[in-house]
């Protein structure tokens, strides 16, 4: 009975919990050691165990004294029997496990896995209300002039918004703010950044400004979103004439789209999270409950867009989308999500394709961590928003702003009948249609076959590990603690210590050195700031993949093949662990990510088709995801990239991502910088160890 | 007196010993009045104050007739030797900023011995609290400017208070005998843009939908104030109708004011139209400009994010353009916000402001809230940001509301000051000048008694999600099961060592009279 340690290795894989790294190996070899000890000292025990079986009688079974405790909890021989099924099944499983994975995410917009949406909070579902607005005519002079207005003076004209605000009753704010950027924006043009957000609350006469409900309408240099403005102060001018408002109303119009929102939610909380300057808020109305933001470039629109996915994936609650969606329905409004119209028919295979790739273009977007829309800035602070943009196509049926007017009316009605913040419905989901949802609870799954693939793969090399240090006795079957222990315990740390150091810090130094050493880059090379930042990225990123990787010469003597494993099989669970993290806050970055890096990961290791390895493993790097990414996300919008373009599309997000990162405290940049890439780079030197 | 509270019920109790001297004969007066005053934002405040006052030692001599008094309350104050009684429902938010300073008088000459005081922000005012409010009126509404106490018209306001005060009044001047003053006030704030239709006029019948038609025949006193202090110099910007037979002139919350008054006992007035529907008119249309700011405002918050911690904050405004002077700030804050009081900061104008007192009395889980007193001196024109910081308390499953996700209430912090008048005052003898003067601050001439309440906030707890129940009851059961099964089968194990069975049976028939003898076997 000696099949102690492999399967005390299966008891801790299976309870979820990462082998200890490194000096696992020793904690893997010792029962053999420990089991000679407890026979030396069992003689000094005997007396009180024996005392302690007769005194209750004797217990069922009776164990050997070489057994550590863990063996005592189920029956070794099985569990060595699935030990070794584990591993001589290893690679079929992976396979499976990986091709499961991925058919459970894509079954995922079929109809047994996709559910209709309902309403889940009562105060929204069951009152009825009646829109009654009719300032279609006032929206549009109001848009005129703000047009007029804002072509004259070149910039937001805060005078005039808040005269107009104060003319239709509201209580009047403006908040100027500043900010530099990290390093020039190429696709916004900005750098130095200055602006003043303007905002008025309606204040409701049945509460003490406890509550607030906010409409929001981003303007920038390159989106004036005239039309939105004038849409607002006419329903500004309408909400005010009417009684029954619970909750305040905060009519916000901010200035350098999202950098003001942010500049307005921060003062608004009084917290500075991202170094904005700014002015403190002279007005507040207590808790925010929900917002939507309003974006509309002409004065009829084809269909009503809504954005869902905010800054790192959070996601609104669902009822604030099926509160949108009812009112689409009810007004006739054609309403679209990732500008794709919602499949009428699910009983053929046509519906389920279209919503598959809805579905893909939210994974998509949520991956990619953006705040797309001010809506995804509020979400930080619990606040439930979405944003509306008016889309105006060559369809032959328009919308004047009467009815997108109305459609909002409706909604801020509704959600002035809450009684508690929204909190009923479902906040993480996917949407592979309009009026259809796909739960927490069915989408998981696909992500955990992929991650059982590394989990499969970390088992495999672990028992693999033990073998080659305990193989001979296992082979003979009978105790040699000589043999196995101390070859085993030379392993360990120091072998891993520097490809894991060398890694991480290339990371930090992709993560700190591009802003930093713009400058000196910019002063030096022929380059602007910002194309300076992504140069450096990139080539930090491929200096990575030259750095020496046989450091472990140097401080170990041992067997190759040990080397490796124990490095792989650290990358694995490292890897296993950030995927699983990711997948719990933001499913379709931990989803994407480990659908492309999972299969390199598996299979890179020294022996082999090495040139393959080294290219599946370069494809499937995060950089070359985000690259692969950028032309799925225009294939699916029918919108197809040529190489160069794509090129440039890519570097316009590297340099996108790092100033998000910096402006909204987006999450990606430092995500893929300090903790895929370092471990990325662990699997490329298994690759090339020698 | 509850000036600034949302939905609000405010109580302050004083109850103490009776023991005043013998009485003369019962006497009593009513007088009622209503004060009208455009706000500087365009909105009409309407000021309603009852004052029945009984010439009555009711402590001692257990009356049992009543006249004008409500005998509900005099045998309230008989029973409990209550000394005296503020309490008052208020829906809307008095927005200082934008109204000024509040109306209502602040409670003077209160023994803080034996005070009670109570806020809860989460109480409705509804119709069924004005109706017993105005049962207590002797003319209930049936007459006099009562008949303007219409539910419907009072409740579709920006602004609600109504209150009730009782308090005793000295007769001579070392307080041997008492009487009793019930003062009954509500305000309303009508929103001039709704009602108005844009327009900034009003009349009695668009405000209330009713006119004066008769005083109430048991008044002494009946009036009828209108403000129509021009602001501008140059000319009057706005019109009465009728016009004032008479007009008054006084110092109110430090600014000279001018009224028109209208005597509803003065027959001829109500007689030549049969009813009594006042109007006023601007002469030019208002300008919509930001209107002129109070000396003292305040704003209060929650800042940060999340469900740990967070931080409250007030500002404190101080306009004035050179004076300085003292605020007191009042501080309940319920248990389960776990204030740290090490984060207390005060900072005026960048730098840090001691205060010069402050009094912290530390709260009990379930039994008592955070009361947190400071006297803090605000420079002139600064903006003073008191902030401390806390932590969000998990409650026991039971204590949350019905609607935890709703948020939980913190009841508005109390700022009392003595703000410095703009125009000199006279101190005036308070029984001589119309009663009005009593719905305003104490005025000693230099300053004027300002109090004020901030808006009360709601804070969000981490609250469990109450439809798991079921789903954790069914994990925890699988986890104590698979854990205490396993535990169970280590612990009632017995450990034997398995030895290659030696020996026949001569030696286990050894050891088992060694196991008899107490002798280890061999």
């Amino acid at each position: 009975m000696r099949s102690g340690p492999p399967a005390t290795l299966l008891a801790w894989a299976c309870a979820g919990a990462s082998p200890p790294s490194g000096l696992g190996m020793r904690g893997g070899a010792r029962p053999s050691g420990t089991g000679s000890a407890s026979e030396r000292e069992a003689p000094g025990l005997t007396g009180a165990a024996r005392r302690v079986g007769a005194r209750t009688g004797g217990g069922r079974g009776v164990v050997g004294p070489r057994r550590p405790a863990m063996g005592l909890l189920s029956d070794p021989v099985r569990r060595r029997a699935l030990a070794r099924l584990v591993l001589r099944l290893n690679a079929p499983l992976c396979v499976l496990s990986y091709v499961a994975g991925i058919a459970w995410f894509l079954a995922l917009a079929f109809p047994p896995l996709t559910q209709r949406t309902y309403m889940s909070e009562n105060a929204m579902g069951s009152t009825m209300v009646e829109e009654q607005f009719a300032g279609g005519d006032r929206a549009r002079n109001f848009a005129r002039d703000f047009a007029a207005h804002r072509r004259k003076s070149g910039a937001l004209p805060v005078a005039w918004l808040e005269r107009t605000m104060r003319s239709v009753g509201l209580e009047v704010y403006t908040q100027s703010f500043s900010r530099k950027l990290p390093f020039p924006d190429e696709t916004h043009e900005r750098y130095l950044v200055s602006g003043t957000n303007v905002y008025g609350i309606l204040r409701g006469p049945r509460a003490a400004s406890t509550e607030s409900l906010v409409l929001t309408v981003p303007c920038s240099s390159d989106s004036t979103n005239s039309q939105a403005v004038g849409l607002l102060l006419a329903l500004a001018a309408h909400f005010r004439g009417q009684i029954y408002w619970a909750k305040d109303i905060i009519f916000l119009v901010t200035d350098h789209d999202l950098l003001g929102t942010e500049a307005w939610l921060e003062a608004y909380h009084d917290v500075n999270v991202t170094g904005i300057q700014s002015s403190p808020l002279q007005g507040r109305a207590g808790a925010i409950q929900a917002a939507v933001a309003l974006e509309l470039s002409s004065d009829v629109i084809t269909s009503l867009d809504v954005t869902v996915e905010g800054l790192n994936g959070q996601l609104p609650n669902l009822d604030l989308l099926n509160l949108f969606q009812t009112f689409c329905q009810k007004g006739g409004l054609l309403c679209t999500l990732q500008g794709k119209l919602q499949p009428q028919d699910w009983t053929s295979l046509d519906g389920p394709l279209q919503s598959l790739q809805t579905l893909l273009l939210m994974v998509l977007r949520q991956a990619s961590g953006r705040p797309h829309g001010p809506h995804g800035l509020f979400l930080r602070y619990r606040v439930e928003a979405l944003t509306l943009r008016g889309i105006n196509s060559f369809r032959q049926y328009k919308y004047d702003l009467v009815a997108v007017g109305k459609a909002l009316e409706g909604m801020f009605r509704k959600l002035n009948h809450l009684l508690e913040r929204l909190h009923q419905s479902f906040f993480f989901y996917l949407l592979p249609a309009l009026s259809r949802f796909v739960s927490i609870g069915l989408y998981m799954p696909a992500a955990g076959f992929l991650l059982l693939v590394l989990g499969l793969k970390a088992l495999e090399l672990w028992m693999r590990l033990h073998e080659a240090g305990a193989g001979p006795d296992e082979a003979r079957g009978v105790p040699g603690p000589s043999l196995a222990a101390p070859p085993v315990q030379g392993v360990g740390l120091t072998s891993l210590v520097a490809p894991l150091l060398i890694s991480q810090a290339m990371g930090l130094a992709l993560y700190v050195l591009p802003v930093l050493g713009q400058h000196v880059a910019a002063q030096h090379f022929p380059v602007a700031e910002a194309e300076a930042v992504v140069l450096t990225l990139l080539a930090i990123y491929a200096a990575g993949l030259a750095l020496p990787h046989n450091t472990h010469r140097v401080v170990s003597t041992q067997a190759p093949d040990r080397g490796w494993m124990a490095l792989k099989l650290v990358a694995l669970v490292y890897l296993a662990l950030q995927l699983g993290c990711i997948a719990l806050t933001n499913f379709s970055l931990g989803f994407l990510l480990a659908a492309t890096m999972v299969p390199a990961a598996a299979l890179a290791e020294p022996h082999g088709p090495r040139p393959l390895y080294a290219a599946l493993l370069v494809l499937t790097s995060p950089a070359a995801t985000l690259l692969g990414s950028l032309f799925l996300w225009r294939e699916l919008q029918e919108v197809p990239l040529s190489l160069a373009e794509g090129w440039q599309l890519f570097l316009a997000a590297l340099a996108q991502g790092v100033l998000e990162h910096y402006s909204y405290g987006a999450l990606l940049f430092p995500l893929l910088a300090l903790g895929l890439y370092p471990c990325w780079l662990l699997f490329w030197n298994v690759l090339f160890w020698k | 007196m509850a000036a600034a509270m949302p939905l609000a019920l405010l109580v302050l109790l004083l109850l103490g010993p009776g023991g005043w001297s013998q009485a003369e004969p019962p006497r009593d007066t009513l007088r009622e009045e209503l004060v009208i005053t455009p706000l500087p934002s365009g909105d009409v405040a309407a000021t309603f104050q009852f004052r029945t006052r009984w010439d009555s030692e009711l402590q001692r001599e257990r009356a049992s007739h009543y006249r004008l008094f409500p005998k509900a309350l005099g045998q309230l104050i008989a029973k409990y030797s209550l000394r005296e009684l503020h309490l008052s429902f208020t829906q809307g938010f008095w927005r200082t900023r934008y109204w000024g300073s509040p109306f209502l008088q602040a409670p003077s000459d209160t023994d803080h011995y034996f005070l009670r005081y109570a806020v809860l922000p989460r109480e409705v005012v509804c119709t069924e609290n004005l109706t017993p409010w105005k049962k207590l009126l002797p003319c209930s509404s049936k007459a006099g400017l009562s008949v303007l106490l219409k539910a419907d018209r009072l409740f579709h306001t920006s602004y609600h208070s109504q209150a009730v005060h009782i308090r005793p009044i000295c007769r001579n001047a070392r307080c041997t005998r008492v009487s009793w003053e019930l003062r009954q006030t509500l305000s309303v704030v009508f929103d001039a843009f709704v009602t108005g239709q844009g327009k900034k006029e009003w009349s009695l019948f668009r405000m209330f939908s009713r006119t004066l038609t008769e005083p109430c025949p048991l008044a002494s006193e009946s009036r009828v104030y209108v403000d129509i202090t021009s602001y501008n110099q140059n000319n009057e910007p706005l019109e009465v109708s009728p016009p004032p037979t008479t007009t008054y002139q006084d110092v109110i919350l430090g600014s000279r004011k001018t009224y028109a008054v209208y005597d509803l006992l003065d027959t001829a007035l109500i007689n030549s139209s049969r009813s009594l529907n006042l109007q006023l008119k601007w002469k030019r249309p208002p300008e919509s400009e930001a209107p002129p700011v109070p000396f003292l405002h305040a704003q209060r918050y929650v800042s940060g994010y999340g469900l740990q911690k967070g931080e409250l904050s007030t500002l404190l405004y101080n306009t004035h353009p050179y004076r300085a002077f003292p605020v007191l700030l009042l501080d309940t804050v319920p248990w389960y916000l776990r204030l740290y009081v090490h984060t207390l900061t005060i900072t005026s104008k960048g730098k840090e402001n001691k205060p010069s007192y402050i009094h912290y009395q530390p709260a009990q889980d379930r039994l008592q809230p955070h009361l947190l007193e400071m006297l803090i001196q605000l420079p002139a024109s600064s903006v003073t940001k008191v902030s401390i910081q806390f932590e969000r308390a998990l409650l026991k499953w039971t204590e949350y509301t019905p609607d935890p996700n709703h948020g939980f209430y913190v009841s508005p912090s109390v700022l009392s000051a003595l703000v410095p008048s703009v125009v000199a005052g006279t101190p005036v003898d308070w029984e001589e000048s119309p009663l009005f003067s009593t719905l305003f601050p104490v005025s000693d001439g230099s300053s004027y008694f300002v109090r004020l309440y901030t808006e009360p906030l709601l804070v969000s707890l981490p609250t469990p999600d109450f439809s798991m129940p079921y789903n954790v009851i069914c994990l925890t059961c699988t986890v104590v099961a698979v854990c205490y099964g396993s535990f169970y089968n280590l612990l009632t194990r017995t450990f034997h060592i398995e030895e290659p069975s030696t020996g026949g049976l001569a030696k286990r028939l050894a050891n088992l009279i060694r196991r008899v003898r107490g002798v280890p076997p061999l």
